[in-house]
Parts: structure tokens; C-alpha cells; sequence
């Protein structure tokens, strides 16, 4: 009987969590959590939640009460209430009980906080490293024990701990998938690092989460998790690097490439670093991290990035390039696929 | 506005629209100080409010247009720079300025002449900021303004931020210093520490923060000026500089402002329950306690703002719970006030169901506080819409119900007509229901994994409906004020004559003498018996002051026209600075600079030189005066 | 001169404190050096944070010299020396030894700026502009900071001591004399502090 009746009482809370776990879009929430790290954040946000719906609910039904009962009345215009003083058993009482909640709330708090800073990296564990450099507005993702580089689409296997070191090229920015792991900043000349793992494949939203300039709304990137087999071969894929095109078009893409992207661009080995590495680029979820990726919005991109990143540093290819030739380079970059 | 603080001013021999402004330039009366920090600050607000606007019209609906990029960072720059540094802030000193010396039996303040100097050092460093617009866009960075954005990679307007805050901040710690040493100087015989009213405890406290927090800000955006303007190194890593720094020094500031904004809040709360539900404060020595160990804790969690940095673990969960330390002696005060209510005698007027509204609303942000502590969670809830709706509970929810509590409170002492009940009451439930409807949903928004200062987002990401309400609830606020402005214009010419006990059941000094006060304030200077003095004397059936001394000549001080000078010349060198940082006009603008500060020094001699004797109102003058009122 | 003289015997013991106005000056000026800790503090703990970034240019040790900064720290000091016996002359009413010392703490103050200067473009002919390195603009914005303070003191005093041939010492000066000599001993101990971190941790390379 008894206990019915506090299983009674708690249903408001148990409540409060059912109604907030259906919160959001799979991939994207953080209370939707879809791996190690982001599990034990939601347990303890829910776990500090709990603490303070507590908190609230004393608070309220004591406020309630008193302005409710203790509102003038018609007819007692000239009653003075007792002026007390104070009572310090009460307050006593009010200061004891937050203490304990907090000392109840600080010990999984400093155990999981150093649990998920933990990065630390001995030899021979079997993690996968990643160095992610942020760049207004874009990721560039480093693989360096299997010498790969690529961008905007983070590649990882399920199941395996990933330390992901970070560090920017020029502001600081913030590295953030809400469903795999909390957020650290990326700080110019500097280097942090967290950690995360994915339970299943699919691709989950990443977004930059510190304001980095005009554009930092659409710094958006794809974390893609696959099963290690796929990572494996993925990773042999890449360094191989992507096929030759084949259409007369792509081809004549492939030279266009070399002429004006590749001072910037690299592909492969070959090109420059200071923008996205395009080796994959076939393989992409989005354009520019966010548009959908069709052959329409890359060429849209291509002349006049501004125009859908403002602030984007590449220059817009309107009046550079013909269509015709925009076309053909469209044609090239889809042609970028190391998938066999 | 300017014809309602018309009607308050004294008229002069010769009036006039010119002797009107002179009046205002150049008063040094803590009480005109006050009516300017007040509509000084009342412009600001309304810009915010505005850009406000602009932020939640743009994020209504799924990749908007309205107001993109770079223009999207400035109005959410200038919305929080312009709310803390220009609306809050004065707005606080307005209160200050009204209340202190009346609530401590003063009549005056320790430097009037300062005091002026404060007000026009905060107006013109916001006229600065705000010029911004006109001259070449606002600043970008965040109102937190994080290096290296700020100092390098943004334009012109960051040169804004730098030297119209500096200009502010000068004037806000000279007011705090200002009230320390009125506090602790001008209190009336028999005002001991320990009955001073709880809202001159937290001004008292909220001083001392600024004393010792503002000088950091100081420091700060003059290493972000110099590396702008003089290419030094402190933000710049390739020359091995840290932007990390900034984030220190911005947080050493920056967390314990959140505590200079709120404390006074507590203590207008604090006189309001009091005085509306006929009961002296409950557990007034454990609330001043828990102001005292508040002061003390803010400058001791400033790194819970940097938990993603990347400090590490130890430094991370050290500050964590530090910060949660802060929820005791804020708890003590959340229920010391509901007991305050309980078995007392409430009205429920404008004024009370603000500072009722406020407790619920900021035990709210209180909570969601206490969550951000734990550092692991905060990584999920750091720079999300989480936060933003934790603050904004706290600043608006709490500091701003606070605020309009205050002012509908103290509104017949400064002016001396009541505000509407009516409209205030239509004041309140708009901006009450208002403000729930924008920041509660805001919490969901954050863990869904929508980041703050994002300009937009997609469709299908499941943000929509929320941010839809959020923009509906904005609105219902921004007719909540314009209901205020509407009141007070009504006020002005209709309100009520309010009596010098205006609710008649005051229990500080500030209500035994005239609404508004007369010049002097106190005809004689009133003998402190205990808590509440004035309520304990009507207890005892009289209607005034025990005397302290005889009626005598009053000692006033002379106005003046330099404060108001030295904040035109100090204008002038930032407006000279600012414009150094462009390569065609850099020796002549640095040239303007050089002669704003000269001018500066210049007035600071002539201050130096000409002792002020002040005037004396004589004891014939404050005879007649105090059979008027009465 | 003369109308000074005659209000000498109404002069209380401690002319700086003996009215509200004075009261109120002695109370702030010590809260604003309470705000004047702060901002030092803070110039400190950069400069602390970026000494050894010296990002290729001459570090602490290459340039710092001992025997100037030294002779520097011993004038600074014996002028905070000099403004103590000007108070303990302004208690005792004399206005013109008040007068003697505070000169003195001028042309002493002046003495350290004209060493200050030297040392500074000397250390620019040693390649140490203020935009080499984050180091080097940390240097010259802490030491450069207590130079102006200095600065604005021997300013600040010089125009007390010329207006003090008219006004004497009353109760209304007084307090002003009096928060003068605070404030020069608020840049002496700020000195002390310059002299320990920047230039002995600076040469001994700790």
C-alpha cells in the first residue's frame, strides 16, 4: 500500500522523463543519445533534472499555499500581521537539505566529468584517432594512423572509441554532435581533445557551437558511423584515392580542377590544404555541409559561395568559369567517389 | 518622456527650453540623477528590445531570410551588450540613485559631482556604441566578444564595442565607489550595518562587486584595443599570444556582473514582500548573510562559463562545485521570502505581483543553473538554446521582474504620482505570460540541439514549432512594455498624487518624508531606532522622524557642467581612436584623440582648481517648504 | 600667504579625516585602489601567462639590466619616502616644509620617468618593439601602465603644490594632499611588484 502510494507521487518525474527521451530528431538530440558518452550526459542531466523538479515542487506547493491563503481579505484593512523575526530551526532546515542534495548531485558529476575527459590514448588500445582542425566555416578531419585526410563527413566505425583531438586554423570554434558527445572548443594554436563512440550506423549531425563569424549558423558537419568491416575497407579506399573519371565531361572537369581549384583544393595527395579536401567528395552527405547534395546546389555553390555561406573564403566562379565549364566541373567532383 | 521628467523639475526663476537643459546637464541632485539613469537607460532598453525583436522574427520559422550572416551576429551583439551594459545596468543605478540616500536618512550622496560624472560617462559611452551603426556597422563578436574574432578578424564596429564599453564601465565603478562610501559614511545616527535596509545590503554588495570586478573589463578591452589598433600580441597565437586569456578575463568579469545585476533585484524583492504583506523580512541577518557569501562565491566559479575550453577535468569539477556551493545561500533567500509572505497580510498590487512573479519564475533559473554546473552535462548544454533560456530566467526573469518591481514601487517617491493599476496589472500578465512563452520552450530547444547564436535553422531538424512560440511569447513582451510607456506617459499627466507614505504602509525612511522628496531630502536628519525605523515610529503612533538635530541651513552642493564636459571630451578621444584604426586618417584621428584626452585632464584641473562652496538652503526656506508637502 | 597663516590655529589633529568631505575622499580614494589592485592584478597575471613567449625576439634575460632597474627601484622608493615627511609637515601645519618634500617627490618621480624612457629605447634598439612578440607587448603595456600612473602622480601633485602657494593647508586640502601621497605609495608598492616579476624572475630566467 505504501509503496503504490510513492510510486504514486514519483509518477510526475518518471513522466518528466518519458516526455522529455521523446524529445528532438533521432541523430540530432541529445536526449536521444546514441552513444556511450552522450548516454551518460542524458542520465545525468535527467538524474540533476530530477533533483530539481524536486526543488521546484516544494517551492511551488509552499508558494501556492501562501499567497493563496495569506492574500488580504475584504474586512481586515487594519490587521497587522506578527512581525517575526526569523526561526532558525527552519532555516537551518533550508540550508542542511540543499547541501545534501548538492553532495548527492556532486558525486556523479566528478566522476563522470573526469570519465569523459578521459583521452588518454596508451599504446596498443584499440581506438581510432582523429585530428579535426576548424576552419571559417568548414571541418577537416585527419586520420594520422591511417594517413587520411577528408572533410565535412567524419567517417567512424560503431562500437570503437574515437579520440578526436582538435585544434583551428583561425577563431575558435566548437566541436559538437549532440548525439554521440558533449561539446569542446577548437582553439586556435592549441590543442583539446574528447572522446566518443557510436552504438550503430547512421549518420548524426555535427554543428560548430561557438560563434566563429558570419557563417557560424551553417558550419555543419556529418558524423557517418559504419560497421568496422566498412571503416576497414573505407579507410584502404581512401588512401588509394578516388577512381579516375571516366565521361569525356568529367574529364574535361578534371583539367578545370587543376587550373583554378587546386591551388586550394587537394585531391588525393595532390592540391592544397587550405580548403576542404575533396578526394571523397562524391561520397558526401551535403553541399557546403548543409544543402542537399545534387549537382544543382554544387554548382550553385560554385558560383557564388557567398551567396549560401556568407563569409565562405572561396571566391565566386560566376564570372571566372562558363556554365559550360561549371557543368563539366560538377560532373569531375561527382565523378570523386573511392566507393568501389 | 522628457515632458513628464519636465514636470518633475523644479521650476527656476527663468525657464525656458535652454535653462531646462541646463538643469538636467549639469545637475549633481542624486534624485535628477536617478530620473536620468532611469530614461537614459529606458532608451537602451528599448533598442534591445527592438533588435529583440529582430533576433526572434528572423528565427520564427526554418531558414529564414530576414536577417542573415553578418548582420544577424551585429544585432545579437548589440541586443546583449546594449541589455547588460546599457539597459541593466543603469537602470539598477537609477534605483540606486533614487532609493539609498533616502533609505539611509542621507541627503546626499558622498560625491555628487562623481555621480553625475557616472551617469554621463555610461550615457555617451552607450551613445558610442549605438553610433556604430551609422559609422560603418556594429560590432560582431557576441556581446562576450571572444579573441581572436574580436581582435582580428572582425571590423570597425569591434572598435566600438572596445571604447564604448570602457567609457560605460569608467562611469559604473566611479558609482560604485560613489555608493560605497555613501553607504558606509552618510548613514543617519542609529542606522548600524545591521538595519540597514536589505536593498541598500545588496547595493552595498553589488558595489563591492563592481569595484572589484569592472577593472578586469578595464584591462581586458584594453589588450583587445591595443592588439587592434597597435598590433600587439596578446590574442595573437602566431605571435605567441593566447586568446584563452580573454576568456579569463572576460569571465572574472563577466561572472561576477551576473551577481552585480541580480543582488539588487534580491533586495528590491526583498522591500516589496515586505512592505506588501505588512511583515518585516523574514530571517533578515541569515539574508544578509546569504548576500555577503553570494558576493564571495562570484569571483570564485568563473570558469563554469569555460568548461569546453578544454581546462581539464580537475580545474573543471573544482569550479563545478563552487558553483553549485552558490544554490545554499540562494535557496536561504528563495524561502526566507516565502515565509516572509507566510502569515502576512498581501496586496496584490503592480509592484507585489512582480516581485511574487519573480520568485517561481527565477527559482527556475536557479535550477537549470545548478544543472549547468555539472561539467559533463554542461558539454552537452554549453552555447546551446539551454543556456540561453537559463540566462534569460535569470536576467530578465529575475534582475528585470526585479526591476519593474522597483519601479512601480518606488515610482510615486521618485515622481511623485502613482503609476496606473490597470495598466500595470495589463503590464504584468502580458509580460509574464510573454516571457514564459519565449524561454521556457527555449530549454527543449537547447537539448533538441539547437545552438544559440545560429542565425537560422532547417527544415526537418524539429525545431519549428517551438521557435514559433518563442516568437509569439516575444511579442506578448513587447506589448507588455509598450503598456509600460503608455502608463507612464498616462501617469505623467492623470496618475494619482501619491503621499509622502505612498502605499501607506512603508516601512523604510524613503517613505517618511514628501514624494518626490524635497531637495534637501530630510528637512532634519532622522534618528534610527531599529529595522524598518519608519514602520517601527508609525507602531508607536506618530507619523514622521524622531529628530536628530534642529532645523537648521542645509548644505548643498553647487551644480555643474563639467561632468557632462569631461564625457563629451572623453566621446571625442574614442571617436578619435575608432577612427585611427582606418590606414587614410590615422595621424589625424589619433590627433583628435590625443586633444579628447587633453581636454579630459583639462577639466579635471579646473575641477582641482575651483573649490565648489556649494549654496546653503536656509532654515526659513526648509520651514516653508516641509509645511507644504505635509 | 598671510590669510593662511591665520587659520593655523583652528587646524585639527588630522586635517585629512576632520570633516564628511574629507571623511568621503579618505573612504573612496582607498576603494578605488581597491579597483586599482584588480586592474594591476590582472595586467599581472597576463603578463605572468605570456613572459616566456617571446615568439623569436629577445627574451627577459637577453636585455633586462640590473644596476638601471635597480637604481630605478631606489629613487621610486625613497620618493615614497619623501611624501611621507610631506604629510607628517602637512599634520604639523607647515606648509612650506609640506612644500620642500612633495618637490621633491616630484623631481624624484621625474627622475624615474627619464630612467623609464632611456630604458625603453634602449630595449627598442635591442629589437624589442612592443609588437615582436606577446611577451613584449605584455612588458610594455604592465610597465608602461605604472609609467603613466606615475606620471599622472607627479602631474597630479605638481599642480596640488603650485595651488597650494594660495590655498595653505585647511581642511579642505588637506584631505586632498593627503589621498596624493596614498596614491604615490599605491605606484610604489605597485613598483616592488614590477621589480620582483618582471625584471629579478626576468634576469634570474626563472
Amino acid at each position: 500500500m505504501k509503496k503504490w502510494r510513492l510510486s504514486l507521487r514519483l509518477f510526475p518525474l518518471f513522466a518528466i522523463a518519458l516526455l522529455l527521451s521523446g524529445c528532438g530528431k533521432e541523430g540530432l538530440s541529445t536526449l536521444i543519445p546514441m552513444g556511450t558518452v552522450a548516454k551518460e550526459q542524458a542520465d545525468l542531466m535527467l538524474f540533476s533534472l530530477l533533483i530539481m523538479v524536486l526543488v521546484m515542487v516544494v517551492v511551488i506547493v509552499l508558494f501556492t499555499y501562501a499567497i493563496i491563503k495569506f492574500r488580504k481579505k475584504r474586512g481586515q484593512e487594519d490587521f497587522i500581521p506578527k512581525q517575526v523575526e526569523g526561526n532558525a530551526k527552519l532555516e537551518l532546515l533550508w540550508t542542511i537539505i540543499p547541501i545534501i542534495l548538492l553532495i548527492i548531485l556532486a558525486v556523479p558529476t566528478i566522476s563522470k566529468t573526469f570519465a569523459h575527459s578521459d583521452t588518454h590514448v596508451a599504446k596498443g588500445d584499440d581506438v581510432i584517432k582523429v585530428k579535426v582542425t576548424g576552419h571559417q566555416y568548414w571541418w577537416e578531419f585527419e586520420y594520422p594512423d591511417q594517413k587520411i585526410k577528408t572533410a565535412q563527413d567524419l567517417v567512424i566505425p560503431t562500437g570503437k572509441k574515437v579520440v578526436v583531438e582538435l585544434t583551428s586554423k583561425d577563431v575558435i570554434h566548437a566541436f559538437w554532435v549532440p548525439a554521440l558527445a558533449g561539446k569542446i572548443d577548437a582553439n586556435p594554436g592549441q590543442t583539446t581533445s574528447l572522446w566518443l563512440d557510436a552504438d550503430k550506423e547512421g549518420t548524426y549531425k555535427g554543428r560548430c557551437a561557438e560563434l566563429c563569424g558570419s557563417s557560424h549558423a551553417l558550419m555543419y558537419f556529418n558524423v557517418k558511423a559504419v560497421s568496422p568491416d566498412e571503416f576497414k575497407q573505407w579507410s584502404k579506399d581512401m588512401k588509394d584515392g578516388p577512381s579516375a573519371p571516366t565521361t569525356a565531361s568529367a574529364k574535361k572537369g578534371e583539367q578545370i580542377f587543376k587550373n583554378n581549384c587546386m591551388s586550394c583544393h587537394a585531391v588525393g595527395e595532390k592540391g592544397g590544404q587550405t580548403a576542404p579536401n575533396l578526394s571523397n567528395f562524391a561520397d558526401r552527405e551535403n553541399i557546403a555541409g548543409f544543402k542537399e547534395h545534387n549537382k544543382k546546389n554544387l554548382k550553385a555553390w560554385i558560383k557564388n559561395p557567398g551567396k549560401i555561406k556568407p563569409g565562405a573564403e572561396m571566391p565566386s566562379f560566376e564570372d571566372e568559369l562558363s556554365d559550360d565549364q561549371i557543368n563539366a566541373l560538377a560532373d569531375y567532383l561527382f565523378s570523386l567517389s573511392v566507393k568501389k | 518622456m522628457s515632458v513628464n521628467a519636465h514636470s518633475l523639475s523644479q521650476p527656476k526663476q527663468n525657464s525656458g527650453f535652454f535653462s531646462w537643459l541646463w538643469e538636467w546637464l549639469s545637475t549633481v541632485d542624486h534624485k535628477k540623477i536617478a530620473i536620468l539613469y532611469l530614461f537614459g537607460g529606458g532608451l537602451f532598453f528599448l533598442i534591445g528590445g527592438i533588435e529583440a525583436m529582430l533576433i526572434r522574427i528572423q528565427l520564427a520559422v526554418p531558414e529564414n531570410t530576414f536577417l542573415v550572416g553578418h548582420n544577424y551576429n551585429e544585432v545579437i551583439t548589440m541586443h546583449g551588450t546594449t541589455m547588460i551594459f546599457l539597459a541593466a545596468m543603469p537602470f539598477i543605478f537609477a534605483l540606486m540613485n533614487a532609493v539609498i540616500p533616502l533609505q539611509i536618512g542621507a541627503r546626499d550622496v558622498a560625491f555628487p559631482f562623481v555621480n553625475a560624472l557616472g551617469f554621463w560617462l555610461f550615457f555617451m559611452g552607450g551613445i558610442i556604441l549605438n553610433l556604430s551603426w551609422f559609422l560603418g556597422g556594429a560590432p560582431a563578436g557576441g556581446w562576450t566578444a571572444y579573441a581572436p574574432l574580436s581582435s582580428e578578424f572582425l571590423g570597425n564596429g569591434m572598435d566600438f564595442y572596445v571604447l564604448g564599453l570602457q567609457v560605460a564601465g569608467a562611469g559604473t565603478l566611479m558609482g560604485a565607489i560613489n555608493f560605497l562610501v555613501t553607504i558606509v559614511n552618510m548613514r543617519a545616527p542609529g542606522m548600524t550595518f545591521m538595519r540597514l535596509p536589505l536593498f541598500t545590503w545588496t547595493v552595498f554588495i553589488t558595489a563591492v562587486l563592481i569595484l572589484f570586478a569592472f577593472p578586469a573589463l578595464t584591462v581586458g578591452l584594453f589588450l583587445i584595443f591595443f592588439d587592434r589598433l597597435f598590433d600587439a600580441n596578446f590574442f595573437n597565437e602566431a605571435n605567441g599570444g593566447n586568446s584563452i586569456i580573454w576568456e579569463h578575463i572576460f569571465w572574472i568579469f563577466g561572472h561576477p556582473e551576473v551577481y552585480i545585476l541580480i543582488l539588487p533585484a534580491f533586495g528590491v524583492i526583498s522591500e516589496v514582500i515586505a512592505t506588501f504583506s505588512k511583515k518585516r523580512l523574514f530571517g533578515y541577518s541569515s539574508m544578509v548573510f546569504a548576500t555577503i557569501l553570494i558576493g564571495f562565491l562570484a569571483f570564485m566559479v568563473w570558469v563554469h562559463h569555460m568548461f569546453t575550453v578544454g581546462l581539464g577535468p580537475s580545474a573543471n569539477t573544482i569550479f563545478a562545485i563552487a558553483t553549485m556551493a552558490i544554490a545554499v545561500p540562494t535557496g536561504i533567500k528563495i524561502f526566507n521570502w516565502i515565509f516572509t509572505l507566510w502569515g502576512g497580510q498581501i496586496t496584490f498590487n503592480t509592484a507585489n505581483l512582480y516581485a511574487v512573479g519573480f520568485i517561481p519564475t527565477f527559482v527556475m533559473g536557479g535550477v537549470t543553473g545548478v544543472m549547468l554546473a555539472v561539467p559533463t552535462a554542461d558539454f552537452q548544454y554549453h552555447d546551446s538554446y539551454f543556456v540561453v533560456a537559463h540566462f534569460h530566467y535569470v536576467i530578465v526573469g529575475g534582475l528585470i521582474f526585479g526591476l519593474f518591481s522597483g519601479f512601480y514601487y518606488w515610482w510615486p517617491k521618485m515622481f511623485g504620482r502613482h503609476l496606473n493599476e490597470t495598466l500595470g496589472k495589463i503590464n504584468f500578465w502580458l509580460f509574464f505570460i510573454g516571457f514564459h512563452l519565449t524561454f521556457f520552450f527555449q530549454h527543449f530547444l537547447g537539448l533538441m540541439g539547437m545552438p544559440r547564436r545560429y542565425f537560422t535553422y532547417l527544415k526537418g531538424e524539429g525545431f519549428d514549432a517551438f521557435n514559433m512560440v518563442s516568437t509569439i511569447g516575444a511579442f506578448l513582451m513587447f506589448f507588455a512594455v509598450i503598456v509600460m510607456l503608455i502608463n507612464i506617459a498616462y501617469s505623467a499627466v492623470k496618475g494619482e498624487k501619491a503621499k509622502g507614505d505612498a502605499w501607506e504602509q512603508g516601512r523604510t525612511l524613503e517613505w517618511s518624508i514628501a514624494s518626490p522628496p524635497p531637495e534637501y531630502n530630510f528637512a532634519q536628519t532622522p534618528l534610527v531606532k531599529g529595522i524598518d525605523a519608519f514602520w517601527k515610529e508609525k507602531m508607536d503612533g506618530k507619523d514622521k522622524m524622531t529628530a536628530a538635530e534642529p532645523v537648521g541651513d542645509i548644505h548643498m552642493p553647487s551644480s555643474s557642467i563639467v561632468p557632462f564636459l569631461m564625457s563629451i571630451s572623453l566621446t571625442i578621444a574614442s571617436l578619435g581612436f575608432i577612427f585611427s584604426a582606418h590606414d587614410g586618417v590615422r595621424k589625424p584621428a589619433l590627433f583628435v584623440a590625443g586633444a579628447g584626452v587633453v581636454l579630459f585632464f583639462l577639466c579635471m584641473l579646473a575641477r582641482s582648481i575651483k573649490d565648489d562652496p556649494g549654496f546653503h538652503i536656509h532654515k526659513e526656506e526648509v520651514i516653508e517648504t516641509e509645511k507644504g508637502v505635509r | 600667504m598671510s590669510s593662511v597663516k591665520d587659520n593655523v590655529t583652528a587646524l585639527p589633529l588630522h586635517p585629512e579625516k576632520s570633516t564628511l568631505e574629507g571623511k568621503n575622499k579618505f573612504l573612496g580614494f582607498w576603494f578605488f585602489l581597491g579597483g586599482e589592485t584588480v586592474l594591476f592584478g590582472t595586467l599581472f597575471a597576463t603578463f605572468v601567462a605570456l613572459r616566456h613567449q617571446t615568439s623569436g625576439g629577445p627574451a627577459a634575460e637577453d636585455i633586462f639590466g640590473m644596476p638601471l632597474t635597480f637604481l630605478s627601484t631606489i629613487i621610486l622608493l625613497t620618493s615614497s619616502l619623501t611624501s611621507v615627511f610631506a604629510i607628517m609637515a602637512m599634520r604639523d601645519n607647515s606648509l612650506g616644509r609640506m612644500q620642500l618634500w612633495f618637490w621633491i617627490t616630484v623631481i624624484l618621480g621625474l627622475a624615474f620617468l627619464g630612467l623609464e624612457i632611456t630604458e625603453f629605447t634602449e630595449y627598442m634598439h635591442e629589437d624589442l618593439g612592443y609588437t615582436t612578440s606577446a611577451f613584449s607587448s605584455a612588458f610594455y603595456t604592465l610597465v608602461g601602465f605604472h609609467g603613466c600612473h606615475v606620471l599622472f602622480g607627479v602631474v597630479w601633485i605638481s599642480t596640488l603644490m603650485i595651488q597650494s602657494f594660495k590655498k595653505g593647508i585647511t581642511t579642505v586640502t588637506a584631505p586632498k594632499y593627503y589621498v596624493a601621497s596614498l596614491y604615490w605609495h599605491f605606484i610604489d608598492v605597485v613598483w616592488v611588484f614590477i621589480f620582483t616579476v618582471v625584471y629579478l624572475l626576468g634576469i634570474l630566467g626563472g
